[in-house]
């Protein structure tokens, strides 16, 4: 099918600005899911609330748009009693790490078999430009002014110490291997985590002076490596993107099933 | 017939009542005076092949049973004041959303932490607006374990008729005491299922757009029908709408399709009412006591009688001005600082003869309490 197929014209234009990096995401993901020939009607898209949320709205499989930072609970609700169904979270930085970051480390915890594509761009768009638990400190933002203090999560490493069994980062620059990385997260078996660097020139960008939108995508070529190159030994600045985590692990859907098979034996 | 009789706590009746009732999925974490349905339902849902998850918070869990219900499930979660305060976020999502699910509060003391091992009804308010915005409501409650039954039961099948969440307000003398309580056979009291649409797949399907009837069918989601649920205003498609219409029409919705049909939801109990002078009104536990006055005051001919809310939400205004117009005084009885007796005070044509017996301190009221404010009132002293 065509990117077209998936997406409900209805409901379009779409609230991005011009520029932002989550309309690149929307469309690898419908390419992944068109790869993996999955059915539209097998897909359950959760998310909250924020830019990246939206995505959910646009485009045609069932779709919940919930709570802030609470797509993740949601999903779990939905998974545990529909577990055949294929489930994409997708989140911003401050929905899955501020409000989200509990639900997001018990569900990497429980190893649930969600997929939960976050877009970090850094700052919280919808509302305007506030600093969010990855802007990092130096970075300016509405709310800070002077400069954020505020130290910045590296997601990979919260995702994998949280406990999910298939971890990865990518950017809206590496296109083809962002649609590589989303099939496999989605085929995963278990929590999997995508972080997907997102540029939003209206606010970070702007607040922080990075140029316009291509300038911030060759931001992220350049700042960016595969996991173990060797311009990561001589350049240890920059910040490595491919899978970091791919293990199988027992999945909370599955155990379940078998609590049930086990309660139903004992009557 | 054999009845099955039972000696339970208010909690295992409940969990007992929502099994009878078709409950799937329950979604909870550990508080003080409810645990016990949780530990329960970690037993029992999985032997019915239903679901149980601990959440990480109450937050959670209430996020689960919506996920859950979407999907065609009979959700429930269970919890106390302070989980209940965090729950609201989630409830008004139910609401707006319009997603069947049933919430049990077994009250506890309060404010914050309060007095957790004790009684209290001050969630009574917390349940009518502790969600932000304008809304509509049902909140039910129970005096006894046979009612604990009767009313849980209610609670699924007022949630799937309306399509709302539905709060059961317990306490924790309900919910801890042990009594006798008979099992009703399958069959004996009517379940209310889903109403699902009769919409073909490969149609459009408006979740959102009301029958004639105002109830909106259902299509479970991750089925036939791929649609949008959010938590915004929406409209029929459920997607999002600036419209002023579109916003009118749905506020409109959301709180006529509950506070038009009072009469379809008020559940109560009266005894002794037709030629009471003196009107006791009460629900829950603290009714137990208002019920034993009445019964003692009766039988030495004392023209007393008690109005029992069993419905809260929306509150029952015309039942409680007809059955107090010929009542020379009104005494409200219940554990908080009097938040049923203002809803009384407005029902009323003369709310200078309404009058409050309560306790705040964490202990049960007795009978005596009433009395002796009863005295008070009659000019007796105490």
């Amino acid at each position: 099918m065509s990117v077209r197929d998936y997406i409900r014209e209805r409901f379009m234009p779409h609230i991005w600005c011009p520029g932002c990096g989550h309309g690149i995401v929307m469309n690898n993901l419908i390419r992944a899911v068109d790869h993996l020939q999955l059915r539209k009607r097998d897909i359950v898209m959760v998310s909250g609330i924020g830019c990246s949320a939206r995505i959910s709205g646009y485009l045609d499989f069932h779709t919940l748009h919930t709570l802030h930072g609470r797509a993740l609970a949601f999903a779990t609700g939905v998974k545990m009693a529909r577990p055949e169904l294929k489930i994409l979270v997708p989140m911003g930085d401050g929905d899955a790490t501020a409000i989200g970051g509990n639900h997001f480390i018990h569900a990497a915890r429980r190893n649930i078999d969600l997929t939960a594509v976050i877009m970090n761009n850094r700052t919280y768009g919808m509302t305007g430009g506030q600093y969010s638990p990855l802007s990092g400190p130096g970075n300016t933002a509405t709310t800070a002014p002077f400069g954020n203090i505020d130290q910045a999560f590296d997601i990979v490493d919260l995702a994998r110490s949280a406990g999910a069994s298939f971890v990865a980062r990518t950017t809206t620059y590496h296109v083809t291997s962002m649609i590589k990385i989303l099939e496999k997260a989605i085929m995963h078996k278990g929590f999997s985590v995508v972080e997907i660097l997102s540029q939003c020139p209206t606010y970070f960008g702007r607040k922080n002076r990075l140029g316009n939108a291509v300038d911030m995508m060759t931001l992220y070529k350049n700042n960016t490596t595969p996991i173990g190159s060797a311009a990561k030994r001589e350049n240890p600045d920059l910040l490595e993107r491919g899978i970091f985590v791919q293990e199988e692990r027992p999945e909370y859907c599955a155990e379940y099933e078998k609590i049930i098979k086990q309660a139903m034996g004992a009557q | 017939m054999s009845q099955k009789i039972q000696f339970l706590q208010g909690n295992a009746v409940c969990v007992e009542a929502a099994l009878y009732a078709g409950l799937d999925f329950f979604a909870g974490y550990p508080i003080t005076p409810s645990t016990e349905i949780a530990e329960l339902l970690s037993l029992k849902l999985p032997q019915k092949g239903g679901k149980f998850i601990q959440m990480e918070d109450e937050i959670a869990s209430m996020c689960a049973i919506i996920g859950a219900s979407l999907t065609g499930l009979k959700s429930m979660t269970a919890t106390s004041g302070p989980g209940f305060s965090l729950k609201q976020e989630a409830i008004g999502y139910a609401i707006m959303a319009e997603i069947p699910c049933v919430i049990v509060n077994v009250q506890r003391g309060g404010p914050s932490t309060g007095l957790p091992t004790s009684p209290s009804q001050g969630d009574v308010m917390q349940a009518r607006w502790g969600t932000h915005g304008d809304h509509a409501i049902i909140t039910l409650t129970a005096s006894n374990h046979q009612d604990v039954f009767a009313m849980t039961v209610e609670a699924f099948n007022l949630a799937e008729t309306y399509r709302t969440p539905v709060i059961l307000l317990f306490d924790e003398v309900v919910g801890h005491m042990r009594e006798k309580v008979v099992i009703p056979e399958f069959g004996d009291i009517p379940l209310v299922e889903r109403l699902w649409t009769s919409v073909r797949e490969g149609t459009d399907f408006h979740p959102y757009l009301p029958r004639e009837d105002g109830r909106l069918p259902m299509s479970d989601f991750g089925g036939i029908h791929r649609y949008n649920v959010t938590g915004l205003i929406h409209d029929m498609w459920g997607f999002p709408s600036n419209s002023p219409q579109v916003a009118h029409g749905l506020m409109r919705h959301l709180v006529d399709k509950i506070d038009n049909r009072v009469h379809e939801i008020c559940r109560y109990k009266e005894f002794f009412l037709d030629d009471a002078e003196c009107v006791l009104i009460s629900y829950g536990s603290a009714a137990r006591s208002a019920l034993h006055v009445v019964e003692n005051r009766r039988a030495r001919g004392e023209l007393i009688g008690l109005l029992e809310l069993q419905t809260i939400w929306p509150f029952p205004a015309e039942l409680v001005r007809a059955r107090c117009a010929s009542a020379r005084f009104v005494l409200v009885v219940e554990l908080n600082m009097g938040q049923v007796l203002q809803e009384v005070k407005k029902a009323v044509e003369d709310p200078g003869k309404v009058f409050l017996a309560n306790k705040i301190d964490g202990t049960f009221i007795t009978p005596t309490d009433i009395r002796n404010i009863l005295r008070l009132i009659q000019g007796k002293g105490v």
